[in-house]
C-alpha cells in the first residue's frame, strides 16, 4: 500500500489539525487524575513512612518525622518476618505451583477435547474467576463451615473448623480455585502454537507423553510460562480476598502482607508504620514488573501476549 | 508385558477420574449459590427442601441490600464514564500529535498502574482521601478507581486510534470540519468497540472491588454491594442465609451477563481486570 502523498510530520501525523495546544488540553484531565491518584500516592509513601502518623490521637494532628525508625522497626519486627514468610508460602503454593500447574494440566488434557465436558469445565473454572470476591469468599465460608458446611458432610469430618485449624491451607486452595482460569486460558492459547507435526513425529519415534511435553511442548511455550508465572505471582501477592475468608486469623496465622498492612495501618491506626511496609510491597511489585517488561521486550511474541491478557 | 488395549482403557479411566475430580472441585463451592437462594429453609449446606422465591422478598425488605446495588452502580457507572471519556481523549491526542517520548511515558504509566495496586497503596490512598476530605465520598472512590484504570484504558484505546485510517479525518478536514467535530462524528464512532471494551472492563472491576470502598467509605448507607455482602456475614449474630444467598445471586448476575455479552459480541475473553 502506498503512503499518502503528504510528507510525514505534517498532515499525515495530525490529520484532524488538532495541534499541540489542543492535544495537551484534551489529554490533561486523564494525566492529572493519574498524577494525583496514582503517581503521587506512590511517592508520598516514601514520606509517610518516615513519620509517626496515626489515625487518631495527638500524632494524628501533629505528626513528626521519625527518620528511618519505622523502617528499622519493621525490619526487626518478628511479626513482619512471619507475615513475609506466609506471603512467600501463599504465592509459591497457590500461584506458582497451584494455579500454573493446574492451569497447564487442564489446558493440556482438554486441548483436543470437544463437546459438553470441555465446555462445562471451562465455564466453571471461568466462573470461579469472574464472580465478585465478596461472593466467592462467602461461598467458601459456607462450604467450610464447622457445623453444617458441605465439606464436612462430604468428608465425614463433622465439627472440623477448617478455616481455624488450617487457615493457610484454606487460603492457598481457595486461591488455586479462584485464579486457575487465567493460566488455563493462557496455556490453551500457547498450546495452539505448538506445531502438531512435531508432536506427531515425536509420537512416531515412540516418545511417551512426558517426553513429548519435555522435548516438543515446553521449548515452544517457555516464554508463555515465564509471563504466566510473573503475572499470577504479582496478582496473588496483591490479593486482598483472603482477608474476607480468614481476616488474617486466627492469631495472625494467615496474615499475609496485604492483610498485615491493613491491620497495622487502618485497624491499629499506625499509619507511618503501615506506610513503611507498603513501600516494601511497592518495591517488590516494581521488581516483578520490571522483570516482566524486560521479558516482553526480549521476545518478539510480546504483542500477541498482551492480547491474551488485555 | 502389558496389553496395549488394557493400557488404553486404564488411561481413559484415569483421564475421566481426574476430570470428574476437577469438575467437583470447581463446582462444589458454587452449588450453594445455585440452590440456596431458592431454598425455603436456607442452610449452609447444599440442599433443596422446597422451592421458594420468598428469599428474594426478604431481600426487598432489607434496608441496605437494594440501595447497595444502586451504590455499586453509581460507583461503576461514574468510574466507567470518567475512564472512557478521559482515556479516549488522551488516546486520540497521543495517537495524532507527536509528543517527544510519548510511548515511553505511556509504558511507564502502564507499569506504574500494575505496581501501585489498591493493596500496596492503601495507606497513601487513605491518607490522600483524608486530606482532600474525600473520606465517605463517592467522588473520592470514583477518582481513586479512575486513576488506577486510566493508564491501561489509554493503552487499549490508543491501539484502536493508531489503527484508524487517517484519510477519513483528512477528508472531513478538507470539507471544513473542526477538530472537535471530527472527534465526535468520525473518531468516536470508529473506535466504538474499544470504548465498549473499556467500559465493560471498568464496570466489572469496580462492581467487584471490595478493598477501596471498604477503606474509604464509612457511612453504611453509601456501602456498595461488595462491602454490604461482607458485613452481612461478618457482623455479629446469626447470619441471615435467606438474605445472603438471594443477594449474592442478584449481585453476581450482572458480572456474568457482561462477560457473556463481551465474549459473544467480540469473541475474545477478558479477565477480571487488573486485580487490585
Amino acid at each position: 500500500m502506498a503512503r499518502t502523498a503528504s510528507p510525514r510530520g505534517t498532515d499525515s501525523a495530525d490529520p484532524a489539525g488538532l495541534g499541540r495546544a489542543r492535544a495537551a488540553a484534551i489529554s490533561a484531565p486523564a494525566l492529572l487524575i493519574i498524577a494525583a491518584f496514582l503517581v503521587f500516592p506512590a511517592l508520598w509513601t516514601l514520606y509517610l513512612g518516615t513519620t509517626n502518623y496515626r489515625l487518631t490521637g495527638f500524632a494524628a494532628r501533629h505528626p513528626r518525622s521519625v527518620g528511618l525508625q519505622n523502617y528499622t522497626n519493621v525490619i526487626q519486627d518478628p511479626d513482619f518476618h512471619h507475615s513475609l514468610w506466609l506471603t512467600v508460602e501463599y504465592v509459591l503454593f497457590s500461584a506458582v505451583l497451584g494455579q500454573a500447574l493446574l492451569g497447564f494440566v487442564i489446558a493440556w488434557m482438554l486441548r483436543d477435547a470437544r463437546g459438553w465436558l470441555k465446555r462445562l469445565i471451562e465455564a466453571l473454572v471461568l466462573l470461579a474467576w469472574i464472580l465478585p470476591s465478596s461472593v466467592v469468599a462467602f461461598l467458601w465460608v459456607a462450604m467450610l463451615d464447622r457445623g453444617s458446611g458441605t465439606l464436612n458432610a462430604l468428608l465425614h469430618t463433622p465439627g472440623t473448623a477448617w478455616a481455624i485449624e488450617h487457615p493457610m491451607a484454606v487460603i492457598v486452595v481457595f486461591n488455586i480455585w479462584r485464579g486457575t482460569a487465567f493460566s488455563m486460558l493462557l496455556y490453551s492459547a500457547a498450546l495452539t502454537g505448538v506445531p502438531p507435526s512435531q508432536l506427531a513425529t515425536a509420537r512416531m519415534f515412540g516418545a511417551n507423553s512426558w517426553q513429548q511435553l519435555r522435548d516438543v511442548v515446553f521449548p515452544h511455550i517457555r516464554g508463555h510460562i515465564l509471563t504466566n508465572l510473573l503475572l499470577i505471582s504479582l496478582w496473588t501477592f496483591n490479593d486482598f480476598t483472603p482477608y474476607q475468608i480468614t481476616a488474617g486469623g486466627p492469631n495472625g496465622k494467615s496474615e499475609i502482607l496485604p492483610v498485615y498492612i491493613y491491620q497495622t495501618a487502618l485497624f491499629d491506626g499506625q499509619m507511618g508504620l503501615g506506610a513503611a511496609i507498603s513501600l516494601l510491597m511497592l518495591v517488590i511489585n516494581l521488581v516483578v514488573a520490571l522483570v516482566y517488561l524486560r521479558l516482553l521486550r526480549d521476545r518478539r511474541g510480546g504483542r500477541k501476549l498482551e492480547r491474551v491478557a488485555p | 508385558m502389558k496389553d496395549p488395549t488394557v493400557r488404553a482403557v486404564l488411561a481413559k479411566i484415569g483421564r475421566y477420574t481426574f476430570l470428574s475430580v476437577l469438575l467437583g472441585f470447581f463446582a462444589l463451592p458454587m452449588l450453594w449459590l445455585a440452590s440456596t437462594p431458592f431454598n425455603a429453609h436456607p442452610t449452609l449446606d447444599v440442599s433443596i427442601s422446597s422451592f421458594t422465591l420468598h428469599n428474594f422478598s426478604v431481600l426487598l425488605k432489607d434496608p441496605y441490600a437494594l440501595p447497595s446495588l444502586w451504590n455499586s452502580l453509581l460507583l461503576a457507572g461514574g468510574t466507567a464514564l470518567l475512564t472512557v471519556g478521559f482515556a479516549a481523549a488522551a488516546a486520540y491526542a497521543l495517537s495524532r500529535v507527536r509528543i517527544p517520548g510519548r510511548n515511553g511515558i505511556l509504558y511507564a504509566l502502564l507499569l506504574l498502574s500494575s505496581i501501585v495496586t489498591g493493596t500496596a497503596a492503601m495507606v497513601p490512598l487513605f491518607e490522600l482521601a483524608f486530606k482532600l476530605h474525600l473520606i465517605d465520598s463517592r467522588v473520592g472512590v470514583i477518582l481513586v478507581f479512575t486513576g488506577g484504570l486510566l493508564p491501561a484504558a489509554i493503552f487499549i484505546l490508543k491501539d484502536f486510534t493508531d489503527n484508524m485510517p487517517r484519510s477519513y479525518e483528512e477528508s472531513a478536514r478538507v470539507f471544513g470540519a473542526s477538530p472537535f467535530q471530527i472527534m465526535r462524528h468520525i473518531v468516536l464512532p470508529m473506535i466504538r468497540p474499544g470504548l465498549a471494551t473499556v467500559t465493560v472492563w471498568a464496570v466489572v472491576n469496580v462492581w467487584s472491588n471490595f478493598l477501596i470502598p471498604y477503606i474509604l467509605i464509612r457511612n453504611p448507607d453509601k456501602y456498595p454491594a461488595s462491602v454490604v455482602l461482607y458485613t452481612f456475614y461478618t457482623e455479629g449474630g446469626q447470619p441471615d442465609l435467606a438474605l445472603i444467598s438471594a443477594f449474592s445471586l442478584l449481585y453476581s448476575i450482572p458480572v456474568v451477563l457482561l462477560y457473556l455479552f463481551v465474549s459473544h459480541r467480540y469473541g475474545f475473553r477478558f479477565h477480571g481486570g487488573i486485580k487490585r
